[in-house]
């Protein structure tokens, strides 16, 4: 078999690289990108509708737009990236053909025709049900029949990278151990399985049911097992995107881990843990007791939290050592200050990484405990929280890398250069600004998923405080502004894919820059002698962050009613 | 590198950076402290969710909610009935496209059993602007001991997407000295 295929030899890294896997990378991350654009369009809207001063859409179309909004950037966007990322960590890293390209091919095939047929579902105007789609709520029945099509899609790419992993370890195509990033993509992968096997157990019942052939689908079991699809795919997403911070900061720097089996275990700890996080979304339900709620809001004491706090400090603590491993070893942060802040892939994954560890990732495992959720619950705290993780972490990562792909893989230059520096910067903090209001909003009580928070048309008058105004109208403005940085990113991709200067088959890329293999830096001194204090400190101010958040929010939780 | 096969093929065997201990050390304290916190706060802190629920078919709820509003009913509001139960009694409160209703009247300082439950689909009870958040589900009955600790006009909003009128669904609690 193998003598069939058909082989390229990257310029930049040696590497062979099979065509087909080249093709499918290529064909999934361009899903990705039409449906980012779509999935944002819609974001727009519903961030201008929030705006109280602008209040865009009618109610009807608010909630059609935030239907769509979410399936397409959460699910769809996401997804069709991590199929790309998942058969370049497989294939291209591990200089092997990959496995049954039909496979994968069918199994894009079935997630642009459910991605598909579920968008027509919701711009129907039928199905606005939103992404979560709580029973007994009903959508037309194409609007859970494409999201099964997608799920069997993305789990036959899942199949096709397994099975590139055994063929690669049969052909002895590497040597030794699976790269990091590799194994950050199988834990991806991993996840992935175990999230759609929720989805299918929950989501082929509620479609019999909207066909009339089942008669009844409990809401809290049908809550409890959709979200260890729904939460547990933003594993998936946690998975990929480290996995991504740590193949820039390899790209970019040859940063070379500090410890392999440091960093692999951290990941193992997502495998393991991750998937109790549904509970995150049933601490305020009826029927829960207490003991069930604590263990799995908490990954089992933390654990995969732990697991998170670990890959914190890892990732940039290797860009430090080796920086200071090439000279830039003054004071704290020689190595950071003279980082190549200009070129977007490193600009945009170590913003991803601040911004999901201080504003995502404080605020979930906050938000995420068992009391605190009581203040918190289904405001717009919650929306808040996740865009730090879902659009600040993992999506500003995804562009991140797509600066080094387009290159590497579409063999072709990337236009607009200036813009792209700026890309990551006007995306970013738009980002985070739309977080962070949101946050603000949702602790003054704002709801999340809600057309008026003026309440005109209700019987009984209700104002929220003046000050929750003001944060929807930051965010309203933060969000034009990430609007802005996305459509940069979609016109700078989409130009360089189809304008760029075509690259020579042995003719490496100009920009960004990408040391070559050789430049790896392979030995920062023993582990005796590992000197990153810049790294420490900004863990430290990370954790003062931490703690005092958190128990800022115990004592707003001790000024409400007692509850008991 | 990461993109690359560890160097050191026996990589489990790697003595682990003395700062990476630490780190991971502090980390796995914190932890332990967060989940701990949790635990803590059911015996000495006031604000726990009752986690006691029923499971009840909406018109028995409803009938429930009936019998208190044709008991202790005081005036009318808007339409809405205004109920003043007695001070530790149970009171129910319905959920429903897309109203809260009654309009209960509680008094500051006592205790009252809350009953929550839907007739429908799935509603949010958000209770502002002190900003208690409980999701309300149709075909069960959660109860809820609260104790409001200061007077004042209620509102309650409706958090969870429940159709076109969802921006309309406000209620109210009055709690009096």
């Amino acid at each position: 078999m193998s003598s069939l295929v058909d082989y390229r030899t990257c310029p930049t890294t040696g590497l062979r690289v099979d065509r087909s896997a080249e093709k499918l990378i290529k064909a999934n991350a361009v899903a990705a990108v039409v449906f980012l654009a779509i999935g944002g369009l819609f974001g727009l809207l519903v961030a201008l509708t929030r705006w109280p001063a602008v209040h865009f859409l009618p109610a009807d179309m608010f909630y059609l737009a935030l239907t769509a909004h979410g399936l397409d950037v959460l699910l769809v966007w996401i997804i069709f990236f991590e199929m790309a990322v998942l058969y370049f960590a497989s294939a291209i890293l591990l200089n092997s053909r990959l496995a049954a390209p039909k496979v994968a091919w069918t199994g894009f095939g079935l997630m642009l025709v459910g991605a598909l047929i579920t968008n027509v579902a919701v711009l129907q105007g039928q199905s606005s049900v939103m992404f979560t789609s709580y029973v007994p709520m009903m959508a037309e029945p194409p609007f859970y029949l494409g999201l099964i099509l997608f799920a069997v899609g993305a789990l036959l790419g899942c199949g096709v990278f397994f099975g590139t992993l055994v063929i690669a370890k049969r052909d002895k195509t590497y040597d030794g151990s699976i790269p990091l990033v590799t194994f950050g993509a199988l834990t991806a992968a991993i996840i992935a399985v175990f999230t759609i096997a929720s989805g299918a157990i929950i989501l082929i019942p509620t479609l019999l049911w909207s066909l009339g052939l089942v008669s009844h689908i409990d809401p809290l079991i049908y809550k409890t097992v959709w979200w260890a699809m729904g939460h547990s795919s933003q594993q998936i997403n946690v998975s990929a995107h480290v996995a991504v911070w740590y193949a820039i900061a390899a790209m970019v720097f040859g940063a070379k881990p500090l410890s392999e089996k440091v960093s692999r275990t951290a990941f193992l700890m997502y495998i393991l843990f991750l998937q109790l996080a549904s509970a995150h979304h049933m601490l305020v339900e009826p029927g829960f007791s207490s003991e069930w709620k604590i263990f799995n809001t908490s990954y089992a004491m933390y654990l995969a939290v732990l697991g998170s706090m670990i890959h914190g400090m890892t990732v940039p603590g290797s860009i430090e050592a080796a920086q200071r491993a090439r000279g830039l070893t003054k004071g704290l942060f020689e190595w950071l200050r003279k980082a190549p802040w200009g070129n977007p892939a490193f600009a945009g994954m170590f913003m991803s990484l601040v911004f999901f560890g201080f504003i995502g990732g404080i605020s979930g495992v906050v938000m995420g405990t068992e009391q605190i959720n009581l203040i918190m619950h289904n405001t717009l705290y919650v929306p808040g929280h996740f865009h730090g993780t879902v659009v600040a972490g993992t999506t500003l990562a995804f562009m991140a890398i797509t600066y080094i792909l387009v290159p590497l893989i579409f063999r072709r230059e990337l236009v607009m250069r200036k813009l792209a520096t700026w890309q990551p910067y006007v995306f970013g903090i738009g980002v985070a600004g739309i977080s962070v209001f949101m946050m603000g909003a949702g602790t003054l009580g704002v709801a999340r998923r809600h057309w008026d928070m003026t309440f005109a048309d209700a019987l009984l008058p209700f104002d929220y405080p003046a000050a929750a105004y003001l944060m929807m109208g930051l965010n309203g403005i933060f969000a034009v502004m990430a609007a802005l940085g996305g459509l940069m990113y979609v016109v700078i991709v989409v130009g360089s894919v189809f304008f760029g200067k075509k690259l020579a088959e042995d003719e490496k890329p100009s920009y960004p820059e990408v040391p070559p293999a050789s430049a790896a830096v392979s030995h920062y001194g023993s582990s005796e002698t590992l000197r990153i204090p810049g790294t420490a400190f900004l863990v430290g101010i990370f954790f003062t962050a931490f703690v005092l958040y958190y128990f800022v929010n115990w004592k707003y939780l001790s000024e409400i009613w007692p509850l008991s | 590198m990461a993109i690359t096969p560890p160097s050191e093929r026996i990589w489990w065997r790697q003595p682990i950076a003395k700062i990476e201990l630490v780190w991971i050390i502090i980390a796995f304290t914190w932890g332990l402290i967060m989940f701990f916190m949790m635990i803590y706060w059911h015996g000495a802190g006031e604000q726990n969710l009752s986690n006691e629920a029923y499971q009840i078919k909406p018109q028995v709820f409803a009938q429930h909610a009936q019998d208190m509003i044709d008991e202790h009913q005081v005036r009318d509001e808007s339409g809405f009935p205004v109920v003043h139960p007695p001070a530790g009694s149970d009171v129910y409160l319905i959920a429903r496209l897309w109203q809260w209703w009654p309009i209960l009247e509680l008094e500051k300082d006592q205790s009252y059993r809350l009953h929550l439950s839907s007739m429908d689909w799935q509603h949010g009870f958000s209770l502002q602007p002190v900003n208690i958040n409980v999701q309300v589900h149709p075909g069960y009955e959660m109860v809820v001991t609260i104790k409001p600790d200061r007077a004042g006009e209620y509102g309650v909003v409706c958090n969870e997407f429940c159709g076109i009128g969802h921006h309309m669904m406000v209620g109210k609690i009055y709690v009096v000295e």
